[in-house]
């Protein structure tokens, strides 16, 4: 109980400290999700509508895949990146400039793309599938073309919609085995959070690792309330 | 005699091979309103999608202001847009009254339109609950929320299917009115599905009678009802049709 104190009192004085070792951990754990979840919603949302509005053949197949990327370990993944993108791999050995080395924050961006992408898609899938199908024949009858309509869909499962992008927001913030492969935990590099709090654990620095710990669960809780808030403005539940 | 609106030449609709929907020949003239009677599942509402072009026929082909409609042919959208639909059960958006009634004219990119919008409240006598979510109301309220949407239009051809089932005769009076004014105005075209006889009585020019998917009877309300010539007409206007 002492440590979890100690933990939190330091915590506030690395806040206010503005150690710049500290801002920059945070900067890139931001940025890596931030830019992951950007690409996941961008990627898994069009999935979603698509598998959620419409049959073809494969689709059921299609969404076992989808279910089982929704729980895949991220280590595995991680490997998966680490295999593609080291420089004996198919991806690294082509040694181009739009595919990020190994031990970069592209390379850990590209690994929480593919954890995060599933869960986006399943959710919006769900609550595409969940709006009353009358609405397609209604707004078509209104004289919606085919992507006005799926728009349509699309906003009003909106709060589902978002559920997805937090879903997918609270896969990665909070993910350590791919980045810590496919990145390095490298200092001023590619070191964030979640591999920090590992480092520090392992070095027996338990208060740092538990104010590191603290201002994870800080930053989620913040970029939850703001969607949220986004979420309030949208909907009238 | 005033110009075929519709023009639908062996039009079939089927589906999963059972065959719901079978008619020879059928014109729809433009500013009249047909009713189509019948008991549920005659194909009146299937029909209602094929006129909308919703979905194409099986067979056959449809013919809307000359232009064809058919499996292969699929309307142009800008002569889609000149006919709507009120369905029984109206599906209204998230948003408040205003928004759903706005929803049509955005999406034709028609955005400064208050004039209209608020003339359509007023015409179905919503403009106090402009603002209010279209979840929160009553049946009727709702359902006169769709018939805004689509007057706001101003369509060629406004659909209406069972638009006052189960509805208040408060409520049933308010949309018939407006049929008849929005008929009478805009000389809009209509097809009414409907399984109240009085009703169809009431506002329609012509009736038919739809009984497994095919016409049995087409004519003047008058004569529909006075003096029909098929025996199953008869008993449906007697009432002693048993569905």
């Amino acid at each position: 109980m002492n440590q979890l104190w100690q933990g939190l009192l330091q915590a506030i004085e690395l806040i206010f400290a503005h150690d710049p070792a500290l801002w920059e951990v945070m900067q890139l754990s931001l940025r890596v999700t931030g830019v992951a979840l950007v690409l996941s919603t961008l990627i898994g949302i069009p999935i979603g509508a698509l598998m959620g509005l419409s049959r073809f053949y494969g689709r059921s197949l299609l969404m076992v895949f989808l279910y089982t990327g929704m729980g895949f370990p991220p280590v595995v993944i991680g490997l998966f990146v680490y295999l593609l993108l080291s420089r004996s791999g198919p991806l690294g050995g082509l040694e181009s400039d739009l595919i990020p080395a190994l031990f970069t924050p592209g390379a850990m961006i590209i690994a929480q793309t593919i954890i995060a992408f599933p869960l986006v898609a399943g959710f919006t899938m769900a609550a595409v599938m969940g709006v009353d199908p009358n609405i397609r024949q209604q707004v078509r009858a209104l004289g919606a073309t085919r992507w006005q309509t799926t728009l349509a869909v699309l906003t009003e499962a909106r709060v589902g919609v978002l559920v997805s992008v937090i879903a997918g927001f609270g896969g990665i913030i909070s993910e350590v085995g791919a980045v810590m492969l496919v990145g390095g935990n490298i200092d001023h590099k590619t070191r964030v959070l979640t591999t920090a709090i590992v480092l520090e654990t392992r070095k027996g620095n338990f208060d740092l690792a538990i104010a590191l710990g603290i201002i994870l669960l800080g930053l989620s809780f913040l970029a939850n309330l703001l969607m949220l808030q986004l979420q309030g403005r949208t909907t009238y539940d | 005699m005033t110009e075929p609106l519709y023009e639908l030449d062996d039009v079939r609709k089927q589906y999963n091979g059972r065959s719901v929907l079978q008619i020879p020949h059928l014109t729809i003239q433009q500013g009249e309103i047909l009713a189509l009677v019948g008991p549920s599942g005659a194909g009146k509402s299937t029909l209602l999608r094929l006129l909308n072009f919703l979905e194409p026929p099986s067979n056959g082909r449809i013919q809307f202001h000359n232009t064809p409609f058919s499996a292969s042919q699929p309307m142009p959208l800008s002569l889609r847009r000149k006919v709507t639909t009120v369905f029984q059960r109206p599906y209204l958006l998230n948003r408040s009254v205003e928004a759903n009634i706005q929803y049509g004219l955005r999406l034709r990119g028609r955005r400064n339109e208050q004039v209209q919008i608020d003339a359509a409240l007023q015409q179905v006598g919503l403009q106090k609950m402009a603002r209010q979510r279209a979840r929160t109301l009553s049946g009727g309220e709702a359902q006169r929320v769709a018939l805004a949407r689509a007057i706001v239009l101003q369509p060629d051809v406004l659909l209406l299917d069972e638009p006052t089932a189960n509805l208040d005769p408060y409520n049933i009076g308010i949309i018939e009115q407006i049929i008849r004014q929005l008929n009478e105005g805009t000389g809009a075209t209509m097809v009414l599905v409907t399984h109240n006889v009085f009703q169809a009585k009431r506002l329609a020019h012509r009736v038919a009678l739809l009984l497994d998917g095919r016409i049995v009877e087409i004519a003047a309300t008058d004569m529909f009802f006075h003096n029909p010539t098929d025996p199953r007409t008869k008993a449906f206007v007697a009432g002693d049709m048993i569905y």
